[in-house]
């Protein structure tokens, strides 16, 4: 049973998705797709056990052995991904009810929740495969459930950005559909470690040359690298306030995590002077990713806006870790994914729930909200600490980590510092607009409604693990030490 | 004579082309998706492409054929599998459409700017 879950962790919620679709009553659905997501969050973390305990686990489809059948594929990395996408999916869900039942129409969401499990299948998907060309199918089967869960609030203004991220994110997934084709060509498999063991007999690099190009410029689409971030702002700005949540903590980090498993398992290795490619064309896109979010930042006035541009610059802090393809650069980049999507899951959560109570987005409806419900907004508080890295939080360590790896490098140190520190403090700037909007303004009048109580017992809760992973970073530590040993180990 | 020997490869360079440059420069959304279908069927061709292998039959083993080359039949169902993305991809791309105009009245990309302006 147990070696039958790396497939589990897939088939469950994409069985599950059009059973949901057949269910009326939305609260059932809701139900439903929380117990399957939770289902998966504990496959997800036997998983995260039995990785460390025993190493990979292979597992192929069919009983047809890699090369020639699919393989899956759980290694420490993957571990660490897998527990992000569906933990994110389920603390999501599970305090997200009275807010999407606000923002989607009753009888419409039997659909939606069918969209959010495939979703949830489609990245867990991307993460246990081991094979380069499923990998793509499960990128697009999560893009298009993603799409559908966007366009599906209330908000027109979702339609035509959610348009360009599908322009744009189907543009991405071809580019490293043609890379991977330009693979194929030369070596004959799509197996990655198959691939791997062929790439050093390919006598003409040329190809895999170019076919790296396509596949770190689509991937990088994909996970929203600036320059390539333009779809990103305004999908996660007009997405219903819990799609938002759930896809900021983790869709632009699976594109990342296929950048890095692509580049360590098959080129880093095998390309002669890719190392220096890698960093120089990664290296300078963080910084002004750091340094160009961080700004936009300050500068918008939508509250889900302002936490979008930050999403650019925290991407930029990942990218940059792993750029330096250091030991303690890619553990702070794998650390900084998971604080990172505590953090900004949390904040999401945070403005869900204020929203029920907001006129609008724009950031003066928040005016004094956090008088009224002080819980959410000290969670929220939280969450941005994290997220600007105040000592204490669990943001503070990977910024930290990155810090010391910067350190490490033979060049360039002092630079890379300033953009670090400079853009901190720009983030304590957007920060202290959203809460100074919270919570110094008088409490709107009116008697509104409290907040739903579970909601915000699971918001809070999430911050203080955000505080609790600041103390006590044992787990998710060793969980980025464990991925970042199995990307140098690959290809070795 | 080398060049039209990779004549399949500069198709699909073409096609690639013609559908990324209609993708970025048309302002109707229902032609930026017809660009992009074409830019997704070019990588379709190059799959396909490389599959022929010259003087190969269809991969079924019988006794009747002598010949023993066969076209390399795993592109093509890696590539219908590509193309029920596209067609997805399509149908998902036309519904959203669909939807904008129901919202804004228009499908070209300046005239919903401007009627988002206007709103604001």
């Amino acid at each position: 049973m147990l070696s039958h879950l790396p497939i589990l962790q897939v088939v469950v919620p994409m069985l599950m998705a059009p059973l949901v679709l057949l269910i009326q009553p939305a609260r059932l659905a809701w139900a439903l797709t929380l117990a399957t997501s939770a289902l998966a969050f504990a496959i997800a973390i036997n998983l995260v056990q039995l990785t460390t305990s025993d190493g990979p686990m292979l597992y192929p489809i069919g009983g047809w052995e890699a090369p020639y059948g699919i393989e899956l594929q759980v290694d420490g990395l993957s571990a660490l991904f897998l527990l992000i996408v569906s933990g994110a999916s389920t603390f999501v869900l599970l305090a997200g009810y009275q807010s999407l039942i606000s923002e989607i129409k009753e009888s419409k969401l039997n659909w939606f929740f069918g969209a959010w499990l495939l979703a949830l299948a489609g990245l867990l998907g991307i993460v246990v495969s081991g094979d380069a060309f499923n990998i793509f199918v499960f990128m697009e089967i999560a893009s298009l459930a993603s799409y559908v869960l966007i366009a599906g609030g209330p908000n027109r203004q979702a339609l035509p950005a959610v348009f360009k991220y599908l322009i744009m994110g189907t543009i991405g997934a071809t580019f490293y559909l043609i890379g991977i084709g330009l693979i194929y060509i030369m070596t004959g498999t799509l197996n990655m470690s198959d691939i791997a063991t062929k790439l050093p007999s390919v006598v003409d690099q040329t190809p895999i040359l170019v076919a790296a190009g396509f596949i770190s410029i689509g991937l990088a689409l994909k996970a929203a690298i600036f320059p390539m971030h333009a779809w990103l702002p305004n999908t996660y700005c007009f997405a219903p306030n819990m799609v938002t949540a759930f896809l900021a903590a983790c869709s632009t980090k699976i594109a990342i995590y296929v950048l890095l498993r692509v580049d360590f398992t098959l080129f880093q290795s095998n390309l002669i002077g890719h190392l220096i490619q890698f960093k120089i064309f990664l290296i300078p896109l963080a910084c002004m990713a750091i340094l160009a979010g961080a700004y936009m930042a300050m500068r918008d006035t939508l509250a889900k806006k302002i936490f979008a541009w930050s999403s650019v610059g925290q991407v930029g802090y990942i990218i940059l870790g792993a750029a330096l393809v250091s030991h303690s650069g890619l553990t702070s980049a794998l650390l900084h994914s998971f604080n990172h999507a505590l953090a900004k899951g949390t904040i999401f959560i945070g403005i869900g729930l204020l929203a029920l109570q907001a006129k609008s987005g724009e950031l003066s409806s928040f005016a004094g909200l956090g008088r009224r419900h002080p819980l959410a907004a000290i969670a929220i508080t939280i969450a941005g600490l994290s997220l600007v890295g105040i000592p204490g939080t669990a943001g503070f360590l990977s910024k930290w980590l990155l810090i010391q790896a910067v350190f490490e490098q033979p060049n360039g140190v002092i630079a890379l510092l300033a953009i670090v520190l400079v853009s901190s403090l720009m983030s304590v700037v957007y920060l202290a607009r959203f809460l100074e909007t919270l919570f110094f303004p008088p409490a709107p009048a009116g008697s509104e409604p409290t907040l739903p109580l579970g909601a915000t017992a699971i918001l809070v809760m999430l911050a203080l693990s955000s505080i609790y992973f600041g103390l006590a970073p044992a787990l998710p530590m060793e969980l980025a030490t464990q991925a970042a040993d199995t990307l140098l180990g690959y290809g070795k | 004579m080398i060049v039209l020997d990779l004549f399949h490869y500069w198709t699909f360079i073409a096609l690639l082309m013609m559908g990324f440059y209609t993708v970025i420069v048309k302002n109707n959304l229902v032609k930026r998706l017809l660009g992009l279908s074409l830019f997704q069927s070019a990588v379709f061709l190059l799959f396909i492409g490389i599959a022929k292998v010259e003087g190969g039959t269809t991969p079924i083993f019988t006794n009747l054929v002598d010949s023993q080359v066969f076209s390399n039949p795993l592109p093509q169902v890696l590539i219908l599998t590509a193309i029920v993305v596209g067609i997805s991809t399509s149908a998902l791309g036309l519904a959203i459409i669909l939807r904008i105009k129901e919202a804004y009245g228009t499908i070209e990309e300046d005239e919903i700017q401007s009627r988002e302006e206007e709103a604001q």
